[in-house]
């Protein structure tokens, strides 16, 4: 039997000093970290780039382990769309390590960045311990957050049952684990993301039953000059379209989930169709399933911007997102933001949004033709995004698919009618006094399933739409991860560099 | 690791499926073959879900194997006592805990599955959760 290592052992003295910072600091690899570190680490800066995942890639480019005896990377230039780029990417990370100028920590979940005189103080904690060397502490004079986004939820009857998943969890079994979840597949919600899952899932062998897609293509009618400025997402979008129709999969539009059915796993889903005001209509017939895929677009993972008090608005989907500027800094010194944690726009506009910030990080010129020409795809890429937004928002009358029983709160099984009591005979009129009443968004995943859910229906209970406040609050959280009590203990052991106000924020 | 319980050709996943119905596993449905894995003979780990055998790919996640030999729930709720299995599949959810070589807690979607590796159910309260976890930091 196998008996892992106990983590403290196989920990790496890290050669360098934890005092000793690194230049700049870079927390995410997909598209937007890696263009980021890779970026400041050929401007001559010395670079530390921290991933969670074990390869890089992101949620984005998530790749199966190479086959034994093939070269890391070879199978997903073949899969991935946009690969050739993910491969230059990953190039380029390998030309900096091998010269030193880049440190790169796979497996490290950055769960507490704060901010001090010298810089910026990163805690992190290994994601499977004992298995592979950490190094929990590191210091950088700069730091680029690119933290990515997760799929975007909202309860619906039947959500809690197994065979339930994120459209994106679904997808990532495949695309990393060539593992499927399921064999007849309904996916649901709004994007065209949800086309990408679909595709994939029809590729991979399962019965893709249908795409209930609750937008209208006629919202895209009036945008298409949005759409003009980045074709290349036009011909990524008719590539999955062709995929969907080669495998004969019904694609409906203005239609969604109205309850899925089973008693310990997922038998069966009803569709509804919207109104014009985006209401519900009676269930229809049952379609037999074994795996509901479900998105509704997705929420960025703001922990660690919200930690260090970054500025925040609302985009156009809905989601806070951290304030930039021109050259992706937020309005905390020496701190960048890049990919979708300012904005939900792909890939594409990562990579862009990283490069800008490794260079104004790097102290390297952001005013020449390269740096407008990034600007440039830049603002085309969030013109796109805006486009994508608007004709896919979160249906106005979905909680009227709601119903008493249904559970919003995955983990503590708050369930809709508690949620609304706290309103009607509590008072709660904002999400954070409903958070601290229900317990909603107080389990495990601190709120980040039902986060949205949650700030909607305060709101609209509140009979108003829905503020940035509503979204902080579920959104903030003391600790970016789990983590364990020793590891807290050790905070302010070595150089005492803990500063206190982190911890405890944003939580009553 | 350290005994090496590679058995052999593990990779028509169905296997796991035929050794029959679980009590505590929910949802028992047929196994979802991998025609790419099957046509490149992928070596196959061995896990111990509840004392049944299932086969696991290397770089497989303990919850990727459970999904594709047809086990689609491996925990329970506290409060009202439902199944549960792999709902965000990447990590943020934790619906998805189990037991895995007695340490409790643990998030089957990032898991890796390593040979030989024994798993069982996970439900909150039932285990004295392991002293230094601070999953909540409300709590604090």
């Amino acid at each position: 039997m196998p008996t892992p290592v106990e983590s403290g052992t196989s920990e790496l003295r890290d050669p360098r000093d934890p005092r000793d910072p690194f230049d700049v600091a870079v927390v995410g690899a997909g598209p937007a970290g890696l263009a980021a570190a890779v970026t400041a680490a050929a401007g001559g800066r010395s670079v530390l780039l921290l991933d969670a995942g074990e390869r890089p890639g992101g949620q984005f480019w998530r790749h199966p382990p190479p086959a034994p005896g093939s070269a890391e990377g070879e199978d997903t230039v073949r899969v991935h769309h946009d690969g050739a780029r993910f491969a230059a990417l990953r190039r380029a990370l390998a030309h900096h390590v091998a010269r030193g100028r880049l440190t790169h920590r796979p497996g490290h979940q950055v769960w507490l960045v704060t901010r001090d005189e010298d810089g910026f103080l990163i805690e992190s904690t290994p994601v499977h311990p004992g298995t592979a060397p950490v190094t929990r502490r590191a210091r950088a004079r700069a730091l680029i957050l690119c933290p990515g986004a997760a799929d975007r939820q909202l309860p619906v009857p039947g959500w809690t049952l197994p065979g339930v998943m994120a459209a994106g969890g679904a997808q990532a079994l495949w695309q990393g684990q060539r593992a499927l979840a399921g064999r007849r597949v309904l996916v649901a919600g709004t994007g065209p993301f949800l086309l990408s899952v679909a595709g994939g899932l029809a590729e991979a062998g399962a019965r893709v039953v249908g795409v209930w897609e609750a937008g209208s293509p006629r919202a895209w009618a009036s945008r298409l000059p949005a759409v003009a400025r980045v074709p290349a997402k036009a011909v990524e979008g008719l590539g999955h379209v062709a995929t969907l129709a080669r495998h004969r999969v019904p694609y409906l539009t203005r239609t969604v989930v109205r309850e899925v059915l089973g008693e310990d796993r997922v038998r069966a889903a009803r569709p509804a169709r919207l109104d014009a005001a985006g209401r519900p209509g009676p269930a229809g017939d049952e379609v037999p399933v074994d795996l509901v895929a479900l998105g509704w677009g997705f929420t960025p993972s703001l922990e660690l911007p919200l930690q260090l008090g970054a500025a925040t608005r609302l985009d156009a989907d809905g989601s806070l997102v951290v304030t930039v500027d021109d050259e992706q800094r937020a309005d905390i010194p020496g701190l960048w933001v890049a990919g979708e944690a300012t904005g939900v726009g792909g890939a594409a506009l990562g990579v862009a949004e990283g490069t800008l910030a490794g260079l104004s990080a790097a102290g390297r010129p952001t005013e020449g033709r390269a740096a407008r020409r990034l600007r440039a795809r830049i603002a085309a890429h969030r013109a796109f995004a805006r486009a994508m937004h608007l004709a896919h928002p979160v249906p106005a009358g979905w909680s009227d698919w709601l119903r008493d029983d249904t559970v919003v709160c995955r983990c503590e099984e708050v369930d809709a009618a508690t949620v609304r009591a706290a309103h009607d005979t509590l008072g709660a009129d904002d999400a954070r006094t409903v958070k601290m009443l229900t317990r909603c968004g107080m389990g495990w995943c601190q709120g980040r399933v039902c986060g949205l859910a949650t700030a909607l229906l305060a709101s609209h209970h509140a009979g108003r739409a829905p503020t940035e406040a509503d979204l902080a609050a579920t959104a903030a959280r003391p600790l970016a991860f789990p983590v364990t009590l020793g590891e807290l203990a050790e905070l302010g052991d070595e150089e005492g560099g803990f500063g206190g106000d982190a911890v405890g924020a944003g939580e009553g | 690791m350290n005994d090496d319980r590679r058995t052999g050709d593990h990779s028509r996943t169905d296997d796991a499926s035929r050794t029959g119905d679980h009590s505590r596993a929910h949802g028992d449905r047929g196994a979802h073959g991998d025609r790419r894995a099957e046509e490149e003979g992928a070596r196959s780990l061995t896990l111990h879900f509840e004392g049944r055998a299932l086969p696991a790919r290397p770089g497989q996640t303990v919850g990727g194997a459970l999904v594709a030999a047809g086990v689609t729930a491996w925990r329970t709720t506290r409060g009202r006592g439902r199944p549960r299995g792999l709902f965000c599949g990447i990590g943020l959810c934790f619906d998805c805990l189990l037991t895995v070589d007695g340490r409790p807690d643990r998030r089957a979607c990032l898991e890796p599955a390593v040979d030989g590796m024994r798993l069982t159910v996970t439900n909150p309260g039932e285990h004295p959760r392991a002293d230094e976890e601070a999953p909540d930091a409300d709590a604090r």
